[in-house]
């Protein structure tokens, strides 16, 4: 089985979830007497292309092209096709991002593959049977599925496998691709990114602030906190209604589903919608002076208690086995 | 400017979510089903869209027949009319097909539909429409104005927001905050009986993947409460036991 795995980049850096995929690429090719090429599109710092052989890539094919600098949905689909074709690819892996699921799905279509999204496991393979496990009503159940066609396209969730660190080298071989200037229709104006905080999908610890907090005048308490275990900040739907905090900190249904290690909610009472977006977590601890708060039957650690009093304490403690 | 949205029939965000038929069916009793809460989003800019710039909005959705009250209340929140491609909507590439199929002839200057849907959370439809049909698809879309047949969006990427410009005919994901989402009101309601709802049937496309079963996670263990005095343990169970610090 020859397996190609997309690799996204951050200001030329390999980001941690394309090196998850190409450790789940890994884990399939090993019990399928398989290949993993790793697929690495536009600028990379040269020293980032070691993490890929440790990570299971047994080879690294990068198309250097400047046009492929600026990431583009369109070009980067036209890209991927063209190497999944020419090197008869029979599976495509990609790490769910606003970027990759959405190129993932147009390379499905020009290649002729099946495309599945919010993969959760490694697949089964035996013989010509692939079964794929994906989580559905926004992590609330899952479904199983035999894939059918014989060309296939998975997007997976971080967190899906855990990443391999001791692998060995990976050769690296410059590539052509296919871009038109068709691919590049869609014109970027403006980007506005928060610097140097840790971001939210992609976060193995958050700490999330709920109506609890009283204003956004407080959240220098969870901040701190976040500060401390290099974790991301969220929110619940309303303090994001409210202004309080950006959108893109609202974690939940209808706003950032998020799978982190460790998942801290405080002053978050639990709604249903809110849970949906945590419940892959590995760890839920609750901190909510309501004892009644729904939030506690889906943690895995509660803190009956103040906020204000409970937070503080948490950080120097939190501290304190740090140093 | 002529506006098609793809609208989702889904189980309400409250819905209990349990499955019968030894886990192959969704079980729908007891259980309210709504318009998908990103459609939702995306229904009230086009109307917004609608009545700034003189156009027309039809909704689409690939269903069976027990999906019309909530095509109804789409046509109550001012779509002018509707098609329903009458069809169970198997997995994304089939739903897309069909999208595609329909959005085809019909020359439309923009097709919206929510960033995913709440059910089977694909979040690809928006893109594999757009590359069926050869437009260009950008999502999650969070602020849409169109001005001269070009368009400019926000839209979220990780951890912050890019604008960007595309002429128009493309195809959208939306998410808030693109517009409030619109409550019918009784004129609306009254009037969406009486607007065309086209029946058409289903395009063939590939079968890509085929159902097993679906599941529900684990029952979680109780919850192991700290006191708020004992903070110091919390983190020593995080550190030795969860070993997530």
């Amino acid at each position: 089985m020859s397996i190609l795995v997309f690799i996204e980049t951050d200001n030329g850096n390999v980001k941690k979830s394309s090196l998850e995929a190409v450790s789940y690429a890994h884990a399939i090719a090993a019990q399928n007497q398989g290949t993993v090429t790793a697929l690495v599109l536009g600028k990379v710092e040269e020293s980032q292309l070691g993490a890929l052989g440790m990570a299971g890539a047994s080879k690294i094919l990068h198309a250097d092209d400047t046009a492929l600098d600026t990431p583009s949905i369109m070009a980067y689909a036209s890209a991927t096709a063209k190497i999944f074709n020419d090197t008869n690819s029979d599976l495509l892996i990609l790490a769910q991002s606003a970027l990759a699921t959405p190129a993932g799905a147009r390379t499905a279509v020009k290649v002729g593959a099946a495309m599945v999204s919010n993969v959760i496991e490694v697949p089964e393979v035996s013989g010509d049977s692939f079964k794929v496990k994906r989580g559905i009503f926004t992590g609330k159940a899952f479904e199983t599925l035999t894939v059918t066609a014989p060309k296939k396209v998975l997007v997976v969730k971080k967190n899906a496998v855990e990443m391999k660190t001791d692998g060995g080298d990976a050769t690296v071989e410059k590539v052509s691709v296919d871009i038109s200037e068709g691919d590049f229709k869609l014109k970027v104006l403006e980007t506005h990114k928060q610097e140097g905080d840790v971001l939210l999908p992609e976060a193995e610890i958050v700490v999330s602030g709920g109506r609890g907090l009283k204003g956004p005048e407080n959240w220098g308490i969870i901040e701190e906190l976040a500060g401390t275990l290099g974790a991301a900040t969220g929110c619940s739907k309303p303090v994001s209604d409210m202004d309080w905090r950006p959108h893109h900190e609202h974690v939940g249904q209808t706003g950032i589903k998020v799978s982190p290690n460790l998942y801290i909610a405080v002053g978050i009472s639990g709604a249903i919608q809110h849970l949906a977006g945590v419940n892959s977590s590995k760890c839920i601890v609750v901190i909510n002076k309501d004892p009644e708060a729904p939030f506690f039957k889906a943690a895995d650690y509660g803190v009956v208690g103040d906020a204000f009093e409970v937070l503080p304490k948490l950080t120097e403690a939190i501290k304190a086995v740090k140093s | 400017m002529k506006i098609l949205v793809c609208i989702t029939h889904v189980p309400d965000t409250t819905a209990k979510i349990a499955f019968t038929d030894s886990n192959t069916k969704f079980d729908e009793s007891g259980v309210q089903f709504i318009i998908g809460p990103y459609d939702d989003y995306a229904l009230a800019r086009a109307v917004e869209l609608k009545a700034a710039h003189n156009g027309t909005v039809t909704v689409l959705n690939v269903g069976l027949a027990n999906t019309e009250p909530t095509i109804r209340k789409a046509l109550a929140i001012g779509a002018d009319d509707a098609i329903r491609v009458n069809a169970a909507p198997t997995d994304s590439f089939f739903v897309a097909s069909q999208i595609a199929a329909v959005a085809k002839d019909g020359n439309y200057d923009l097709i919206l539909m929510g960033r995913e849907s709440i059910d089977f959370n694909s979040g690809v439809v928006h893109a594999l429409v757009g590359e069926l049909l050869g437009l260009v698809s950008v999502s999650p879309v969070m602020k849409l104005e169109v001005k001269d047949g070009v368009a400019i969006m926000d839209r979220e990427i990780e951890g912050g927001k890019q604008s960007v410009e595309i002429p128009l005919p493309f195809v959208a994901g939306c998410q808030e905050p693109i517009a409030e989402w619109k409550i019918p009101n009784m004129r609306g309601i009254m009037t969406a009986r009486t607007k065309p709802l086209q029946v058409v049937e289903p395009v063939g496309a590939e079968e890509q993947v085929k159902l097993d079963q679906y599941s529900l996670p684990e029952a979680k263990g109780a919850v192991k409460i700290v006191q708020q005095d004992q903070i110091d343990d919390l983190v020593k169970m995080l550190q030795n036991e969860a070993k997530v610090l």
